[in-house]
Formats: C-alpha cells, structure tokens, sequence
C-alpha cells in the first residue's frame, strides 16, 4: 500500500538527513557458528529514555539452520527521491536478509512490530537459476531494484557479481552485468548514483573463504586486490584498479554521501609484506578513475605464545580492518581495527589527507580490553561491523567477523558483543553494552538502525 | 470552459515532481547552475508535448474514421482501464541514470509522461473537437496539446526556480504529495465524464 506523503526516512540530501530523529530500535543479524540452531535477527532498544535501552527486546528465528547471516538491507531508501524514476510513496519496511552461506535470501516485515516477521524466504535456486549466483553478500535499493552482491556463481565457484530483485515483489530478476570485463572476484559495491558510476570489490569465491582464510592462497596474494568501477547505467565494466597484489582482500567501500562528489574510500584488510592494513581513497581524474592509500596502519609486534596458530609465524598481531564506515556528512571516517581491537576515527574533510582523531580499544586478539561497564571482563574478538547514526552521534560495533575465520582468529572463542560510541566524547556508552548470554549463544554481525544509517541511503540531491 | 480545463490539466501536470520539474532542479544543484536548471526545463516540456501530440494525433486521425460517439465511448473506456491500471498497480517508472544530455533529456521526458498517461488526460477534450473537416481535427487538437504544455511548462518553470532559490528541496518530505493515486483518479474521473457525455 502507498503513502499519501513520502516515507518520512526518506531525505533528499545527506545534510537533510543528518537532521533525522534518532533511532529507537537497531537490528542486528546474529549467527549460531555451530549450524544446529537458527540464526536470528535480534533487535535492540536504542531509546535512551527507555527503561529497556541497551538490551535485547525483540528476536526473530530464522526457519532453517546454518545460513550464517552477515549484511542485510532495506527495501527501500531515500533514492526513492531521485527525478529520474521517482516512487517515495514506498514504505522502507522490509530487510532483505541473506544467508552468506546458505544462499537463501529473506524478507521480513519490521512495520507495527518489534520483532520481525518473515514475509518470503527467495529459495537458493531461485537466485542460481535467475541470476547465476551464490553467497549473497551486500544489499543496497537502487534505481533498477534491490542490487544484491554475492561471492559465488551457481553450481561452481564463481565467478561472483550482482543479483537483480524486484523492490516490490522481492523475486529474482537476473544477473546485473552485462559485461563483466576482467571481473571475477566479488564482494562488497556501492555507486555515485548521481554519476551513473557503480564500484565493487574484491574478496574471495566460496571455496577461498568458507572454510577459514587459506594461508597458502594469503601468502599467494591470491584474494581480492582490486577495484571495479561500472557504468550503471549500461551495466558495464569500465576500469579495474589494482591496487597491487601485496594488498590482500579489498573489502568495504564507502562512497561519499554528497552526490556532487566523485570519491570513496576502501578498506585493505591485510599487506601480505608487513601485516599492516590500509585506507584508500579512489577519485575520478578527468574520464579515469585513480585510487590512493591515504591510511597506513602497522602491525603490533606480540609474543608467538600470545598469538593464534595462523599468528605464530609472524609474531604480530594485523590490524585487519574489515570493516569502514563514512558519516553521512562525509567528515568522519570510522575503521574497525578487528585484530588488534581497535576502533579508529579519521577526520576525512580532506578525503586525501585523513587525520586521526580518536582510538578507543575493545577486545583485540592480544589485548582482549574490557568494555568499560564489564570493566573485568577480558574481551575476545574485536570491534568489527560499524554502523553509523545518520546524525552521526552515535557508533555501534558489533565483533563476529565470519564464522570460520573466528575460529582461526580467535581459538578460544569469540565471544558475543555489541558497543555504542558516543561521538561528541568519542568514549563508549556504558549503558549499552549487550553481550554474552544476551545473544543466546548466537554471533552478531551487521547492524541496520531502524529508519536507515550511514550505510543505507543514497541520495540525489547535494 | 474547456480551455481552462486544458490550462488546469496543464498546471496539474506541470507541478508534478515526477513529470519532470524536479529533474530539472536535481540538474541544477549538481553542477550548481541556474543555467542547467534553465536549459532542462525547455527540453523536458518538449518531450512532453509529444506525448500529448501523439495522442492528439490518434485522436484525430481515429475521429476521421468513426464517429463521434464512438470515439468517446472508446477514449472513455481506455482511460477507465488505465486510469484503475495506475490506482491499483504497485509499479512504477523506471529509469536508471542520472546524467543525460539534453536530447535524452527529451526522450525520458516522453516516456514518463506516456506511461503516467498525461495525454490520455485530455481525451475527454481532444473527442469533442468537431471532426467534421478533418484537418480541423488535427489541428484542434495540436492546439490542445501545444496550450495544454505550455502551461505545464510555466507552472513546472515556477516550481523549479523557486525550490531551486528559495524554498529548498527538504519542501518534499512534507508537501510531495501521492499525486499518482489522484492522477489515477483524475484518469477515471476523465474516463467516465467522456462516456457521460458520449450517452448524450
């Protein structure tokens, strides 16, 4: 059903929305590791003047076991405003859940409810038959539809690329590329919507990554090291960018908000030479596309005996940041430091020149540093998924990387928690801090904020 | 009478932000230009009259071949069916890109008025041009369409520049109402007034 006036989470410009309400509800998908129960989408009340705030107040099981949940997306977003096809009638509504290793793609209903309810379950073979694709990934609402990255073809390895779905009746429409050009390895994408630009990155195929990060293919350089960037439009492969081979694994990218802009920022998680990690912006320069390293963040030396088997040999602990995320005002840029456990603020006013501004420690693989309301609790894991307020006051981080990779990161177990940054102090809000048992047993992974974040909306209009 | 309601329909169409005014401001505040804003607003009112035209044309040259009752009661029972198409389908336009040339510009210009239907709107109109003389039809009608864009290209032109100067575009979130649902009650409305006056 239609509104009579635009859905009110819809804004046309980022700095519109910087003025958005804050977030009553925030829904995290968590994952049980072990494959035995149900994943579920656990909801948490953001509502400081409520006596539920920082706990877990609404759950959602999923009807089948082992789809290890990851990213997830709206329907709908304020592209709905763009001149070209506008529709902001739409509700933003439903999360289009995927199960990075199941292949199931699912709808659920959050309207009138706290708890989500699931409202079509899209069959993996609905995705392979139609489009080709496994191991959906990234979700984003587009101009032609619901734009879903995934890392594996159907019935083989890959290569990966991006889903087509309805946005009204949620089925499959097809594969998105109509030349792929010299992609093949696939991951997280984004666009400059006003630019008719679409950029992707570079991870692995499912049988690089499900079972664990293969040293030899690490050591080989042989995940992902590059960026695509594609004419939306036409649905084709423009340019590819190697950012160099030694840069393994390109994973979040993060576009400037502002449509007038042509530049992003991508994460690294690892170099394979000295277990840094990396920031990097990439920039249109007259019809090319060029990309920088403009954060480099070293390893930190640690004890072999400190240190996870995959660890010993190198005696340091790698940032691996897995995870970026840009306010919406395109000022601050946050890195999770997943490794070392360490969550970092960068002021990118100038994209090219980032300033550190803030560091706040939680978890790490050798540090394993408290939660300040926990203040005795050794952490494991570390601050991983990002989400972003759209006022950008408050961060969340959530510390579940991926299933197998915990395990070899973290041996003796990754924990369960979730944080809440205050921005302004930039110090950890001590009244939120959901963890352990609150979870039920199960690991959390993205957060999406009731009424869009920072790396949910697109907008057309400066 | 019937000239103000061919202005009014044009004024409607024209203060629709998915009929073209809003991509007009959107090209502006891109490159920041007045100018660009200015240069679109032309372009999309062409793309527009040929929508209308086209119908216009159909129209008159359908009115040469059969007769008048019958033209009405056709147009009435078209725009009935599209107009309760419009109210209950969930679809909408589709396009995907952002930077088009003028010319392109032109072409989104008639293919999202043709497929809201902006010419069917003026049937109830365009049917009760005499067809006695053929050529009277056609260029009956052709004034019809060129009175009815010109007043959706001055109501869409004040819009624009005063979103794009003044008013800014946070104006939507409140006051961008579902004009689809009263566009497609307006088709219907169109509809059944048509096949009312075919009845006389």
């Amino acid at each position: 059903m239609s509104l009579w006036t635009p859905d009110p989470t819809f804004y046309p410009s980022p700095r519109d929305a910087v003025a958005a309400p804050r977030e009553k509800l925030a829904y995290v998908a968590a994952f049980d590791r072990s494959a035995e129960r149900p994943d579920a989408l656990a909801v948490l009340d953001t509502d400081p003047d409520s006596p539920a705030y920082g706990t877990v107040v609404g759950w959602t099981d999923l009807p089948y076991t082992g789809d290890e949940l990851h990213h997830f997306g709206w329907n709908a977003c304020s592209s709905a405003l763009c001149p070209n096809a506008p529709h902001p009638h739409v509700e933003r509504r439903y999360l289009i859940v995927p199960g990075l290793r199941s292949s199931r793609i699912y709808v659920y209903d959050t309207k009138d409810r706290v708890s989500p309810e699931l409202v079509k379950v899209i069959e993996p073979e609905e995705l392979g038959k139609r489009a080709g694709y496994s191991r959906p990934h990234t979700v984003h609402c587009g101009p032609e539809g619901l734009y879903v990255s995934a890392l594996g073809g159907f019935g083989e390895d890959g290569p990966g690329g991006i889903a087509l779905l309805d946005h009204t009746s949620f089925e499959v429409v097809g594969r998105w590329e109509a030349d792929r050009g010299s992609q093949h390895l696939a991951y997280d994408f984004w666009w400059h919507i006003n630019h008719d630009v679409l950029v992707s990155s570079e991870w692995g195929t499912p049988s690089m990554v499900e079972d664990g990060l293969v040293g030899e293919l690490l050591l080989g350089r042989k995940y992902g090291h590059r960026l695509h960037f594609w004419d939306l439009r036409k649905r084709r492969h423009v340019q590819e960018i190697d950012l160099g081979d030694q840069h393994q694994m390109v994973l979040e990218l993060r576009p400037a908000h502002d449509p007038t802009k042509t530049y992003g920022f991508a994460g690294v998680v690892t170099n394979v030479e000295d277990l840094s990690a990396s920031i990097w912006v990439w920039h249109r320069e007259g019809s090319r596309w060029e990309a920088r390293k403009v954060v480099h963040i070293p390893a930190e030396p640690a004890a072999p005996e400190e240190l996870p088997d995959i660890l010993k040999p190198f005696g340091a602990v790698p940032p691996l940041v897995t995870d970026i995320d840009l306010s919406v005002d395109d000022r601050h840029l946050y890195v999770s430091c997943w490794g070392t456990g360490e969550l970092k603020r960068y002021d990118v006013s100038d994209p090219f020149a980032p300033v550190e501004t803030g560091s706040l420690r939680i978890g790490g693989i050798v540090g394993r540093a408290p939660h300040p309301a926990a203040p005795y609790e050794r952490l494991a894991g570390g601050p991983q998924m990002i989400e972003v307020s759209r006022d950008g006051r408050r961060v969340y981080v959530t510390n579940s990387l991926y299933g197998s990779w915990d395990d070899q990161f973290y041996p003796d177990g990754v924990g369960a928690w979730m944080a809440k940054v205050d921005t302004e102090t930039f110090t950890f809000d001590e009244r939120f801090f959901p963890h352990g048992d609150d979870f039920r047993g199960l690991r959390p992974h993205q957060t999406r904020l009731q009424g869009g974040d920072a790396s949910s909306d697109s907008y057309c209009y400066p | 009478m019937t000239l103000v309601a061919v202005i009014l329909l044009g004024a409607f169409h024209g203060i629709n932000p998915a009929m073209g005014w809003l991509f007009a401001v959107a090209r502006g505040l891109q490159e920041r230009s007045r100018d660009r804003l200015l240069q679109s607003l032309p372009v999309i009112a062409l793309g527009h009259l040929a929508s209308v035209a086209l119908v216009a044309l159909v129209v008159g040259a359908t009115g040469s071949l059969v007769t008048g009752t019958a033209l009405s009661i056709g147009a009435g029972v078209v725009l009935v069916a599209f107009g309760l198409w419009r109210l209950l389908s969930t679809r909408h336009f589709r396009w995907v890109g952002m930077r088009l040339s003028l010319g392109q510009l032109a072409a989104w210009s008639f293919l999202m008025s043709s497929a809201h239907g902006a010419g069917l709107m003026l049937l109830p109109v365009l049917t009760r041009i005499p067809a006695g003389h053929h050529g009277h039809a056609m260029s009956g009608g052709m004034f019809v369409a060129g009175v009815h864009t010109l007043a959706m290209f001055v109501t869409a032109g004040v819009v624009a520049l005063v979103v794009y100067e003044f008013a800014g575009l946070a104006i939507l979130r409140r006051a961008w109402f579902n004009l689809d649902r009263m566009w497609a009650a307006a088709l219907v409305g169109a509809g059944v007034f048509t096949l009312v006056q075919a009845a006389w």
